[in-house]
């Protein structure tokens, strides 16, 4: 049976557009007094593309590792997650896009980095602009402006290498996202287990270049706002964030959607199945949280610890504790039981709990460092969560709605539909 | 005796139906699905499991506030706060290993009590072959009062099995 996406999904979805929308006109009409706006606006846009679009990268790698593994039980469930990488990836990698190049052009500073006068230790003022000189020229004077430690970073951040990486993270995810749609679509026109190979072998393809972009768009779009400052497993952290974003948003709407009608032959297994990913992420999440934690605030090296004293002697501290405790506790003694992992009522509340959890993670990732004290968490914050997350919804359950929610000739679907655990 | 495993199972389906009790089935891997064809109850190893990581959860804290900040106040990497709380991440990865070396094993060890194969102990399994490639279901007369044993042995033959072996433990 197809999905229709019509009736209360479409009118909830849309009204969160309309009210997140709402909201964060409200929010930057009253926040006058604010002198830092600007700052604010952007650098919630960074945290809202960035957390969405994680989603919809999480759904593609999972997406891809179910065919390079030769995974047979997800088959039933694939349209879901084909869904939200069709629907949402190029929205966000929009967004992302458009809060790097509004950087690149000056009109916020999240990336402190992009500021081109922290590059030269010496500068010759001349026409109202100052430009790098050498120490011996004439008229050169010391630079103010000049960051040691960023300017020895010079050549990752390099604005042709940069922009180079950026343009090809976007078009490596967008060309796989449509392949895997195209065969997907194809396939369910003609069987061929040629094309199921290939896809197969694609999709290692892909899990390669997604092993080394899901780090390296962690460090420049994320890492960089505190520049100063690096870990090497920064990639992974976010990563597992990511992963496990989807595994709950995919998990939730199925479940809807078989309240719905749709879905029927979704076994319990299935459902255990994807409530065990929830939780496993859940905990691989957490352990690399700590381990970056506990490496950093057990070596106490300055250059390293600004990061959580950032976060732990400040504003942030209650959030930050909270959300660790909330994004691990809650899954690890909730869904530990095979028997929650089996039931919706467990299942829902703990997703949508820990959903938010990760929100406030990526919130902290980003705000602490481009904010500092000057930050307010106000209707704006919250009207562009809730106008993202309709936004979310909408264009996944639309590129839903555009094919078959279950697919056919799938070499494993039979194997699927008979999974039993 | 069965030589598959689907078959077994079939069979298991049509004697339960007839209102049999199957005792025990001896196979050389676990068969999915077959617990709650023969009315096997749910394990409840995970739930001793999850009791023994606590223990040990409990016990590495336990030993840890003792060796290192009661019994002989370590000063260790420049953190002399002599306080289990605030030096907690940095006893958090032994704690982790000892709730898992403490679930693993006492789950093991659990579990060869509960079936009695203890290194050393006498098999039950009624034949070898079970080891390696057939499929042996069990079924014996005091769980089956309202059936006689030529009844029973008539409804085994009607399922396509490939040995049928009586015996008498009286």
């Amino acid at each position: 049976m197809d999905f229709k996406f019509e009736g209360k999904a479409k009118t909830v979805s849309i009204a969160l557009m309309v009210i997140g929308i709402v909201g964060l006109l409200v929010g930057l009409f009253t926040s006058g007094g604010d002198t830092h706006l600007n700052q604010r606006f952007w650098a919630n846009l960074l945290v809202n593309g960035f957390f969405f679009t994680a989603i919809a990268l999480g759904a593609l790698f999972f997406y891809a590792l179910q065919y390079a593994a030769e995974v047979g039980w997800s088959a039933y469930v694939k349209r879901m997650f084909e869904a939200m990488f069709v629907g949402y990836l190029p929205i966000g990698l929009g967004v992302i896009l458009i809060v790097l190049i509004a950087g690149q052009a000056h009109v916020h500073h999240l990336y402190h980095w992009m500021d081109s006068t922290l590059y030269c230790e010496y500068v010759i003022e001349a026409d109202g602009h100052a430009h790098c000189a050498e120490a011996t020229e004439t008229g050169a004077v010391l630079n103010t402006n000049y960051d040691e430690i960023i300017a020895n970073k010079s050549a990752y951040f390099s604005p042709l290498f940069y922009w180079g990486r950026t343009f090809v993270y976007l078009a490596v995810f967008l060309i796989f996202a449509r392949l895997f749609r195209k065969w997907s679509l194809e396939e369910d026109k003609e069987a061929s287990i040629e094309r199921h190979f290939k896809v197969h072998r694609r999709s290692a393809l892909f899990l390669v270049f997604f092993a080394v972009f899901s780090s390296t768009l962690a460090w420049d779009w994320i890492m960089s706002i505190d520049t100063h400052w690096f870990s090497t497993l920064f990639g992974w952290y976010l990563f597992s964030g990511m992963w496990v974003g989807a595994m709950i948003f995919a998990l939730v709407s199925i479940l809807y959607l078989r309240t719905k009608g749709y879905f029927q032959d979704l076994t319990q297994s299935h459902v255990h199945d994807l409530a065990k990913w929830m939780f496993a992420i859940s905990m691989l999440w957490a352990y690399l949280w700590f381990s970056q934690f506990m490496l950093i605030w057990y070596s106490d090296i300055p250059e390293e610890v600004t990061y959580f004293t950032q976060r732990f002697f400040t504003e942030y501290k209650t959030p930050f504790i909270l959300m660790f405790f909330i994004n691990f506790a809650i899954p690890f003694y909730v869904m530990i039981s095979r028997d929650a992992k089996r039931n919706p009522y467990f299942i829902i509340p703990t997703g949508l709990l820990i959903f938010v959890g990760h929100f406030v993670d990526t919130y902290l990732l980003v705000i602490p460092g481009t904010m500092f004290d000057h930050n307010h968490f106000g209707l704006l914050e919250v009207g562009m969560f809730i106008m993202f997350l309709g936004l979310f919804i909408f264009s996944v359950f639309r590129a839903l709605s555009k094919a078959p929610l279950v697919p056919k000739n799938h070499p494993f679907l039979q194997e699927s539909k008979d999974f039993h655990i | 005796m069965y030589d598959d495993d689907d078959v077994l199972m079939r069979a298991a389906e049509t004697l339960v139906a007839k209102g049999l009790k199957v005792k025990e089935v001896y196979s050389p891997f676990p068969l999915h699905g077959l617990d709650p064809i023969i009315g096997v109850k749910r394990t409840r190893l995970a739930i001793a499991a999850f009791m023994y990581a606590t223990g040990g959860t409990c016990l590495a804290l336990l030993g840890m506030w003792y060796f290192m900040i009661h019994d002989w106040p370590m000063n260790i990497g420049g953190k002399p706060s002599f306080s289990l709380i605030e030096n907690l991440p940095a006893f958090i990865p032994v704690t982790f290993e000892f709730s898992v070396l403490c679930g693993a094993h006492g789950m093991a060890i659990t579990y060869f009590l509960r079936n009695g194969t203890l290194p050393g102990m006498p098999a039950t399994n009624p034949d070898p072959r079970t080891t390696d490639h057939m499929f042996v279901m069990e079924i014996t007369t005091d769980e089956n009062h309202s059936n006689s044993a030529d009844e029973i042995e008539g409804m085994l033959k009607d399922t396509p099995l490939v040995e049928l072996s009586i015996k008498d433990y009286e």
